[in-house]
Protein backbone atom coordinates (compact mmCIF):
# COMPACT_ATOMS: atom_id res chain seq x y z
CA UNK A 1 0.00 0.00 0.00
CA UNK A 2 1.44 3.31 -0.92
CA UNK A 3 1.26 6.16 1.14
CA UNK A 4 -1.22 8.47 -0.79
CA UNK A 5 -3.67 4.95 -0.40
CA UNK A 6 -2.93 5.00 3.04
CA UNK A 7 -3.93 8.95 3.27
CA UNK A 8 -7.33 8.02 1.34
CA UNK A 9 -8.25 5.50 3.53
CA UNK A 10 -7.82 6.88 6.62
CA UNK A 11 -9.49 9.99 5.00
CA UNK A 12 -12.31 7.25 4.59
CA UNK A 13 -12.25 6.71 8.20
CA UNK A 14 -12.55 10.15 9.45
CA UNK A 15 -16.50 9.66 10.10
CA UNK A 16 -15.16 7.85 13.25
CA UNK A 17 -15.18 9.37 16.62
CA UNK A 18 -13.47 8.09 19.83
CA UNK A 19 -14.65 8.63 22.88
CA UNK A 20 -12.33 11.04 24.86
CA UNK A 21 -9.80 9.17 27.25
CA UNK A 22 -11.37 10.66 30.55
CA UNK A 23 -14.47 8.91 29.60
CA UNK A 24 -12.66 5.76 28.83
CA UNK A 25 -10.75 6.11 32.18
CA UNK A 26 -13.99 6.23 34.17
CA UNK A 27 -15.96 3.81 32.14
CA UNK A 28 -12.89 1.59 33.04
CA UNK A 29 -12.66 1.91 36.79
CA UNK A 30 -16.63 1.63 37.35
CA UNK A 31 -15.83 -1.79 35.61
CA UNK A 32 -13.00 -2.56 37.85
CA UNK A 33 -14.59 -0.96 41.09
CA UNK A 34 -16.85 -3.62 41.82
CA UNK A 35 -14.50 -6.47 41.93
CA UNK A 36 -12.11 -4.24 44.48
CA UNK A 37 -15.52 -3.37 46.73
CA UNK A 38 -16.33 -6.89 46.70
CA UNK A 39 -12.58 -8.01 47.88
CA UNK A 40 -12.69 -5.15 50.64
CA UNK A 41 -16.18 -6.38 52.05
CA UNK A 42 -15.50 -9.85 52.06
CA UNK A 43 -12.07 -9.85 53.44
CA UNK A 44 -12.13 -6.67 55.67
CA UNK A 45 -15.56 -4.52 56.11
CA UNK A 46 -15.74 -1.09 57.73
CA UNK A 47 -14.17 -1.36 61.20
CA UNK A 48 -17.16 -1.54 63.80
CA UNK A 49 -16.59 1.76 65.37
CA UNK A 50 -16.77 3.92 62.72
CA UNK A 51 -19.57 6.25 64.16
CA UNK A 52 -17.07 7.26 66.70
CA UNK A 53 -13.74 7.12 64.93
CA UNK A 54 -15.45 9.78 62.51
CA UNK A 55 -15.29 12.35 65.44
CA UNK A 56 -11.41 11.79 65.22
CA UNK A 57 -9.64 14.00 62.95
CA UNK A 58 -7.07 11.51 62.23
CA UNK A 59 -9.34 9.39 61.13
CA UNK A 60 -10.92 11.89 58.94
CA UNK A 61 -7.61 12.98 57.63
CA UNK A 62 -6.55 9.37 56.44
CA UNK A 63 -9.36 9.98 53.79
CA UNK A 64 -8.01 13.20 52.64
CA UNK A 65 -4.59 11.75 52.11
CA UNK A 66 -5.76 9.23 49.96
CA UNK A 67 -8.60 10.44 48.09
CA UNK A 68 -6.27 13.82 47.06
CA UNK A 69 -3.25 11.17 45.91
CA UNK A 70 -6.52 9.63 43.71
CA UNK A 71 -7.74 12.66 42.34
CA UNK A 72 -4.44 14.21 42.05
CA UNK A 73 -3.54 11.12 39.60
CA UNK A 74 -6.68 10.86 37.80
CA UNK A 75 -5.83 14.74 36.98
CA UNK A 76 -1.73 13.86 35.92
CA UNK A 77 -3.23 11.02 34.35
CA UNK A 78 -5.46 12.98 32.08
CA UNK A 79 -2.88 15.47 31.24
CA UNK A 80 -0.38 12.60 30.22
CA UNK A 81 -2.52 10.93 28.05
CA UNK A 82 -2.01 13.41 25.43
CA UNK A 83 1.81 13.01 23.24
CA UNK A 84 3.03 16.26 23.82
CA UNK A 85 2.86 16.58 27.52
CA UNK A 86 4.78 16.14 30.33
CA UNK A 87 5.09 15.93 33.92
CA UNK A 88 6.30 19.80 33.60
CA UNK A 89 3.61 22.11 35.20
CA UNK A 90 1.18 19.21 36.34
CA UNK A 91 3.56 16.61 38.60
CA UNK A 92 3.28 19.16 41.47
CA UNK A 93 -0.52 18.38 41.78
CA UNK A 94 0.64 14.45 43.21
CA UNK A 95 2.25 17.02 46.02
CA UNK A 96 -1.37 17.37 47.60
CA UNK A 97 -1.40 14.62 49.50
CA UNK A 98 1.94 14.68 50.78
CA UNK A 99 1.50 18.36 51.99
CA UNK A 100 -2.00 17.18 53.94
CA UNK A 101 0.09 13.64 55.41
CA UNK A 102 2.94 16.60 56.63
CA UNK A 103 0.47 19.16 57.96
CA UNK A 104 -1.35 16.27 59.91
CA UNK A 105 1.69 14.85 61.49
CA UNK A 106 2.83 18.30 62.43
CA UNK A 107 -0.11 18.70 63.94
CA UNK A 108 -0.30 15.44 65.55
CA UNK A 109 3.28 16.37 67.24
CA UNK A 110 2.15 19.00 68.87
CA UNK A 111 -0.89 17.34 70.42
CA UNK A 112 -0.55 14.99 73.67
CA UNK A 113 -0.25 11.62 73.27
CA UNK A 114 -1.08 8.40 75.30
CA UNK A 115 1.01 6.38 73.11
CA UNK A 116 4.73 6.63 72.48
CA UNK A 117 5.72 7.65 68.30
CA UNK A 118 7.01 3.73 67.64
CA UNK A 119 4.00 2.40 68.66
CA UNK A 120 2.00 4.51 67.07
CA UNK A 121 4.06 4.66 63.67
CA UNK A 122 4.11 0.99 63.80
CA UNK A 123 0.73 0.76 64.73
CA UNK A 124 -1.49 -2.62 64.82
CA UNK A 125 -1.78 -3.41 61.02
CA UNK A 126 0.51 -2.98 59.20
CA UNK A 127 1.28 -6.37 57.28
CA UNK A 128 -2.83 -5.92 56.71
CA UNK A 129 -2.06 -2.63 55.17
CA UNK A 130 0.60 -4.13 53.29
CA UNK A 131 -1.09 -6.15 51.58
CA UNK A 132 -4.95 -5.31 51.21
CA UNK A 133 -4.36 -1.71 49.69
CA UNK A 134 -1.93 -3.88 46.40
CA UNK A 135 -4.19 -5.92 46.21
CA UNK A 136 -7.44 -3.84 46.08
CA UNK A 137 -5.57 -2.00 43.89
CA UNK A 138 -5.06 -4.31 41.39
CA UNK A 139 -8.41 -4.76 40.01
CA UNK A 140 -8.68 -0.47 39.60
CA UNK A 141 -4.90 -0.29 37.82
CA UNK A 142 -5.99 -3.02 35.57
CA UNK A 143 -8.68 -0.62 34.67
CA UNK A 144 -6.91 2.42 34.93
CA UNK A 145 -4.42 0.91 32.42
CA UNK A 146 -6.78 -0.32 30.03
CA UNK A 147 -9.00 2.84 29.89
CA UNK A 148 -5.23 5.09 29.37
CA UNK A 149 -4.59 3.46 26.71
CA UNK A 150 -7.33 5.00 24.89
CA UNK A 151 -4.22 8.04 25.29
CA UNK A 152 -0.71 8.33 23.96
CA UNK A 153 1.36 9.38 26.58
CA UNK A 154 4.90 10.22 25.65
CA UNK A 155 6.74 8.01 28.64
CA UNK A 156 4.03 4.70 28.65
CA UNK A 157 6.41 3.50 32.08
CA UNK A 158 5.28 7.27 33.92
CA UNK A 159 1.98 6.91 32.71
CA UNK A 160 1.69 3.43 34.11
CA UNK A 161 3.60 4.60 37.32
CA UNK A 162 0.85 7.35 37.44
CA UNK A 163 -2.19 4.82 37.00
CA UNK A 164 -0.64 3.11 39.58
CA UNK A 165 -0.59 6.03 42.37
CA UNK A 166 -4.36 6.20 41.18
CA UNK A 167 -5.40 2.96 41.99
CA UNK A 168 -3.47 2.66 45.54
CA UNK A 169 -5.51 5.79 46.18
CA UNK A 170 -8.52 4.54 45.41
CA UNK A 171 -7.59 1.12 47.11
CA UNK A 172 -6.34 2.98 49.91
CA UNK A 173 -9.48 5.15 50.45
CA UNK A 174 -11.67 2.20 50.88
CA UNK A 175 -8.61 0.50 53.45
CA UNK A 176 -9.00 3.45 55.51
CA UNK A 177 -12.30 2.86 56.59
CA UNK A 178 -11.41 -0.17 57.91
CA UNK A 179 -8.09 0.24 59.68
CA UNK A 180 -7.73 1.36 63.38
CA UNK A 181 -4.42 2.84 62.95
CA UNK A 182 -5.26 6.51 62.67
CA UNK A 183 -2.09 7.75 63.13
CA UNK A 184 -0.45 10.42 60.31
CA UNK A 185 2.57 8.10 61.11
CA UNK A 186 1.29 5.13 60.09
CA UNK A 187 -0.48 6.69 56.85
CA UNK A 188 3.32 7.87 56.26
CA UNK A 189 4.87 4.56 56.80
CA UNK A 190 2.92 1.67 55.89
CA UNK A 191 0.33 3.12 53.08
CA UNK A 192 3.73 4.85 51.35
CA UNK A 193 5.14 1.37 51.06
CA UNK A 194 1.96 0.26 49.74
CA UNK A 195 2.01 2.75 47.67
CA UNK A 196 5.10 2.72 46.28
CA UNK A 197 4.75 -1.16 45.14
CA UNK A 198 1.26 -0.11 43.44
CA UNK A 199 2.88 2.41 41.37
CA UNK A 200 6.27 0.54 40.62
CA UNK A 201 3.85 -2.61 39.33
CA UNK A 202 1.95 -0.07 37.38
CA UNK A 203 5.28 1.15 35.96
CA UNK A 204 6.43 -1.83 34.52
CA UNK A 205 2.81 -3.23 33.35
CA UNK A 206 2.65 0.75 31.30
CA UNK A 207 5.84 0.66 29.53
CA UNK A 208 4.22 -2.57 28.05
CA UNK A 209 1.19 -1.83 27.67
CA UNK A 210 0.93 2.17 27.07
CA UNK A 211 2.65 2.25 23.94
CA UNK A 212 0.92 3.67 20.77
CA UNK B 1 6.85 28.26 9.27
CA UNK B 2 4.00 30.02 11.26
CA UNK B 3 1.57 30.20 8.27
CA UNK B 4 2.14 26.82 7.97
CA UNK B 5 1.27 25.95 11.53
CA UNK B 6 -1.85 27.97 11.04
CA UNK B 7 -3.26 26.26 8.33
CA UNK B 8 -2.40 22.89 9.51
CA UNK B 9 -4.50 23.66 12.81
CA UNK B 10 -7.19 24.90 10.68
CA UNK B 11 -7.58 21.51 8.34
CA UNK B 12 -7.65 19.68 11.83
CA UNK B 13 -10.11 21.83 13.21
CA UNK B 14 -12.21 20.94 10.57
CA UNK B 15 -11.50 17.57 9.96
CA UNK B 16 -13.22 16.69 13.63
CA UNK B 17 -15.97 18.80 12.71
CA UNK B 18 -16.28 16.30 9.98
CA UNK B 19 -14.86 17.56 6.57
CA UNK B 20 -12.67 14.49 5.27
CA UNK B 21 -11.59 16.31 2.71
CA UNK B 22 -10.13 18.88 5.27
CA UNK B 23 -8.46 15.92 6.59
CA UNK B 24 -7.02 14.48 3.47
CA UNK B 25 -5.36 17.60 2.57
CA UNK B 26 -3.66 18.09 6.25
CA UNK B 27 -2.39 14.61 5.76
CA UNK B 28 -1.23 15.06 2.66
CA UNK B 29 0.27 18.46 3.46
CA UNK B 30 2.28 16.95 6.77
CA UNK B 31 3.74 13.54 4.82
CA UNK B 32 6.66 15.25 2.63
CA UNK B 33 7.75 17.27 6.28
CA UNK B 34 7.28 13.68 8.03
CA UNK B 35 9.02 12.11 5.68
CA UNK B 36 11.96 14.47 5.44
CA UNK B 37 12.16 13.96 9.13
CA UNK B 38 12.12 10.27 8.91
CA UNK B 39 14.96 10.03 6.41
CA UNK B 40 17.07 12.26 8.20
CA UNK B 41 16.68 9.98 11.91
CA UNK B 42 17.14 7.08 9.63
CA UNK B 43 20.32 8.42 8.09
CA UNK B 44 21.57 9.94 11.34
CA UNK B 45 21.41 6.56 13.00
CA UNK B 46 23.39 5.46 9.86
CA UNK B 47 20.43 3.24 8.47
CA UNK B 48 19.17 3.10 4.87
CA UNK B 49 17.12 6.08 4.47
CA UNK B 50 14.72 3.76 1.94
CA UNK B 51 13.00 2.54 5.26
CA UNK B 52 11.65 5.68 5.88
CA UNK B 53 8.11 4.94 3.97
CA UNK B 54 7.30 2.55 6.22
CA UNK B 55 7.57 5.08 9.56
CA UNK B 56 6.09 7.52 7.55
CA UNK B 57 2.81 5.10 7.58
CA UNK B 58 3.22 4.43 11.02
CA UNK B 59 3.19 8.24 11.80
CA UNK B 60 0.23 8.31 9.99
CA UNK B 61 -1.62 5.48 11.48
CA UNK B 62 -0.88 6.90 14.80
CA UNK B 63 -2.14 10.28 14.14
CA UNK B 64 -5.37 9.02 12.78
CA UNK B 65 -6.57 6.66 15.80
CA UNK B 66 -4.94 9.08 18.38
CA UNK B 67 -6.57 12.22 17.07
CA UNK B 68 -8.89 12.23 19.94
CA UNK B 69 -5.92 12.89 22.12
CA UNK B 70 -5.36 16.59 20.10
CA UNK B 71 -6.98 19.82 22.09
CA UNK B 72 -8.94 21.38 19.35
CA UNK B 73 -7.89 24.86 20.99
CA UNK B 74 -4.30 24.02 21.05
CA UNK B 75 -1.76 24.63 17.91
CA UNK B 76 -1.73 21.18 16.00
CA UNK B 77 1.95 20.50 14.84
CA UNK B 78 3.66 20.41 18.25
CA UNK B 79 0.86 17.36 18.49
CA UNK B 80 2.22 16.12 15.21
CA UNK B 81 6.02 16.09 15.88
CA UNK B 82 4.98 14.72 19.54
CA UNK B 83 3.73 11.84 17.65
CA UNK B 84 6.06 11.48 15.21
CA UNK B 85 9.41 11.57 17.12
CA UNK B 86 8.05 9.33 19.23
CA UNK B 87 7.27 6.53 16.23
CA UNK B 88 10.44 7.32 14.99
CA UNK B 89 12.50 6.87 18.18
CA UNK B 90 10.53 3.50 17.88
CA UNK B 91 11.46 2.53 14.75
CA UNK B 92 14.76 3.17 15.46
CA UNK B 93 14.80 0.90 18.15
CA UNK B 94 13.11 -1.64 16.75
CA UNK B 95 16.22 -1.68 14.26
CA UNK B 96 18.58 -2.20 16.96
CA UNK B 97 19.87 1.24 17.83
CA UNK B 98 18.87 3.89 20.89
CA UNK B 99 19.27 6.94 19.56
CA UNK B 100 17.96 10.70 20.31
CA UNK B 101 15.81 12.65 18.08
CA UNK B 102 16.05 16.21 18.01
CA UNK B 103 12.37 17.91 17.39
CA UNK B 104 13.93 20.40 15.47
CA UNK B 105 14.42 18.00 12.69
CA UNK B 106 10.28 18.23 12.22
CA UNK B 107 10.49 22.26 13.24
CA UNK B 108 13.50 23.21 11.13
CA UNK B 109 12.00 21.31 8.08
CA UNK B 110 12.16 23.72 4.97
CA UNK B 111 9.53 22.71 2.25
CA UNK B 112 11.73 22.97 -0.57
CA UNK B 113 13.74 19.69 1.14
CA UNK B 114 11.22 17.69 1.35
CA UNK B 115 11.12 14.90 -1.59
CA UNK B 116 7.89 14.60 -3.24
CA UNK B 117 7.86 10.90 -4.38
CA UNK B 118 5.62 8.12 -2.93
CA UNK B 119 8.72 6.08 -1.84
CA UNK B 120 7.28 1.88 -1.36
CA UNK B 121 6.77 1.01 2.25
CA UNK B 122 6.20 -2.62 2.82
CA UNK B 123 5.09 -3.38 6.79
CA UNK B 124 1.59 -2.27 6.21
CA UNK B 125 0.90 -3.97 3.33
CA UNK B 126 3.10 -6.89 4.71
CA UNK B 127 0.57 -6.61 7.96
CA UNK B 128 -2.59 -6.12 5.64
CA UNK B 129 -2.14 -9.73 4.63
CA UNK B 130 -2.58 -10.90 8.59
CA UNK B 131 -5.91 -9.30 8.96
CA UNK B 132 -9.51 -10.97 8.85
CA UNK B 133 -10.28 -11.79 5.54
CA UNK B 134 -13.62 -8.86 5.68
CA UNK B 135 -11.25 -6.43 7.00
CA UNK B 136 -8.86 -6.33 4.77
CA UNK B 137 -11.43 -6.73 1.95
CA UNK B 138 -12.61 -3.71 3.02
CA UNK B 139 -9.59 -1.43 3.21
CA UNK B 140 -8.35 -3.13 0.34
CA UNK B 141 -11.26 -1.52 -1.49
CA UNK B 142 -11.28 1.49 -0.40
CA UNK B 143 -7.53 2.12 -0.58
CA UNK B 144 -6.41 0.04 -3.43
CA UNK B 145 -9.33 0.22 -5.73
CA UNK B 146 -9.91 3.82 -4.62
CA UNK B 147 -13.96 2.79 -4.06
CA UNK B 148 -16.06 5.20 -1.79
CA UNK B 149 -17.51 3.39 1.45
CA UNK B 150 -20.76 3.48 -0.59
CA UNK B 151 -19.20 1.20 -3.34
CA UNK B 152 -17.58 -0.83 -1.03
CA UNK B 153 -20.72 -1.29 0.58
CA UNK B 154 -22.50 -2.43 -2.84
CA UNK B 155 -19.80 -5.02 -3.66
CA UNK B 156 -19.18 -6.83 -0.55
CA UNK B 157 -23.77 -6.60 0.12
CA UNK B 158 -22.98 -5.22 3.13
CA UNK B 159 -24.41 -2.73 4.85
CA UNK B 160 -22.70 1.13 4.52
CA UNK B 161 -22.15 1.00 8.73
CA UNK B 162 -20.47 -2.34 8.66
CA UNK B 163 -18.63 -1.17 5.84
CA UNK B 164 -17.16 1.46 8.56
CA UNK B 165 -16.92 -1.09 11.34
CA UNK B 166 -15.08 -2.86 9.49
CA UNK B 167 -12.33 -0.30 8.30
CA UNK B 168 -12.24 1.42 11.46
CA UNK B 169 -11.67 -1.93 13.15
CA UNK B 170 -9.02 -3.02 10.10
CA UNK B 171 -6.91 0.20 10.50
CA UNK B 172 -6.74 -0.50 14.70
CA UNK B 173 -5.58 -3.73 14.24
CA UNK B 174 -3.19 -2.81 11.26
CA UNK B 175 -1.67 -0.35 14.04
CA UNK B 176 -1.16 -2.90 16.90
CA UNK B 177 0.17 -5.56 14.80
CA UNK B 178 3.03 -2.62 13.71
CA UNK B 179 3.41 -1.88 17.22
CA UNK B 180 4.39 -5.95 18.02
CA UNK B 181 6.66 -6.14 15.10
Amino acid sequence: MDTDQLIRTLAADNTHRARPVGFALMLALLAAAPVSLLMFFTELGVRPDVMVAMRNPFFDLKFAVTLALAIAAIAVSLHLSRPEASLRGFGWLLLAPVGILSAAIGGEMMMPQRLPMMTRLVGKNWWTCLTAIPLMSLPLLAGALIGLRHGAPARPAVAGAIAGLLSAGLAATLYASHCTDDSPLFVAAWYTIATALVTAIGALAGAKLLRY
Amino acid sequence: MRERDDEWTGLMRSAIAGDSAAYHRLLKAVTPVLRAAARRGLARAGQPVDQSEDIVQDILLAVHLKRHTWDVTAPFAPWLFAIARNKLIDALRRRGRRIFVDIDDFAETLPGEAPAETASASEVAAQLQTLPARQRDVLQSIAVDSASIKDTAAKFSMTEGAVRVALHRGLASLTAKLREL
